[in-house]
């Protein structure tokens, strides 16, 4: 089964999620103001119930796999996980981001499709972001 | 008529279970693990791979699947806010008031349109908001490896302990902005 899912899948089950995630509201502004002020348990719930099934499911395939980072093209290298200094910088480097435009990656798409335009901006704008990472990736500590 | 499940908001318990699905989900369909911010790489990759290690591989062989995922989540949102609509989001009172005194009046839509908006756009506010934080969210992502859902979903439920750092460093720097960075600036 593993090679024979068909592309277009994804794109079904990414329809999923990203409603999901709209009707969850967890890309509004609003919920992560609420979040990061921890003013209510809503996004809390979310996250770390979907740890919770996440975890559980992993359990139940009984196939553990290998550790990844977001978009390593193969295996987790050594010098990808360096001395883990870029989980601490680099993570609260995006939760600066993440609070001032009140998204992370995937409500920054699914704002676009869900008719904030000017989100469009914000998407080009982390482009840039990735790009001057690479640029500058062998002179930042990791 | 849609029922009341389609167009209410939907609660915690019935959202976060279900996002959670698609990590033994994408195992099992296709050994993938779940995680938008690495569509940021390949889109980078695709577009402008200049020169540069960090964006030189196979895209399309590696993220091809995710850049689907990524988009059909754009249909996802135009789904959830077209045709099942969108209510005032009910946030909490506390933070009602919070984003009051920060001088954020117009609470309705999902984002607040005297900041997040094209006129939003030309204000300090409104520039440093999305043009600054969208690049903060490129290269803090990039550079952690991953976002709320490759390190806090997909990450913490494989138990890496790298992935704690990475969302440690995410509420770390959430807070700053929220407590230190938005006051300055609103």
């Amino acid at each position: 089964m593993t090679n024979r899912f068909p592309l277009l899948g994804y794109l079904l089950l990414g329809a999923a999620f990203g409603l999901i995630l709209t009707k969850a509201e967890v890309i509004s502004w609003f919920r992560i103001q609420e979040m990061f002020r921890f003013q209510a348990f809503h996004m809390y719930g979310i996250i770390g119930s979907a740890i919770a099934v996440a975890a559980i499911g992993r359990r139940l395939l009984k196939r553990p796999p290998a550790p990844t980072l977001c978009g390593e093209p193969g295996p987790l290298q050594d010098e990808d996980t360096g001395r883990g200094y870029r989980f601490w910088i680099g993570g609260t480097i995006f939760g600066i981001g993440w609070a001032l435009t009140g998204a992370c990656p995937g409500p920054l798409f699914i704002l676009v499709g869900g008719g904030v335009s000017v989100m469009v901006i914000a998407v080009l704008s982390a482009l840039a972001g990735t790009w001057t990472y690479g640029l500058l990736r062998s002179r930042l500590p990791h | 008529m849609l029922p009341e499940a389609l167009t209410h908001t939907w609660p915690w318990y019935v959202a976060g279970p279900l996002i959670g699905l698609f990590v033994p989900l994408l195992q099992l369909v296709g050994d993938k693990q779940l995680g938008i911010s690495g569509n940021l790489r390949h889109l980078c990759s695709a577009i402008l791979p200049t020169r540069i290690d960090f964006l030189k591989y196979d895209w399309r062989g590696t993220g091809g699947w995710n850049l689907l995922f990524a988009l059909g989540t754009l249909i996802g949102g135009w789904v959830g806010v077209s045709l099942l609509g969108t209510r005032e989001i009910a946030i909490s009172p506390e933070t009602q008031a919070s984003l009051h005194n920060l001088g954020v009046h117009d609470l309705s839509g999902l984002v607040p349109r005297e900041v997040i908006s094209w006129e939003g756009l030309l204000s300090i506010r409104g520039f440093v908001s999305i043009v600054v934080g969208g690049f903060l969210v490129g290269f803090g992502t990039a550079y952690a490896g991953g976002c709320t859902s490759g390190h806090a979903i997909s990450g913490l439920s494989n138990f890496q302990l790298r992935s704690l750092f990475a969302v440690f460093g995410f509420f770390a720097g959430g807070l700053i902005a929220t407590h230190l960075l938005l006051p300055l600036l609103f």
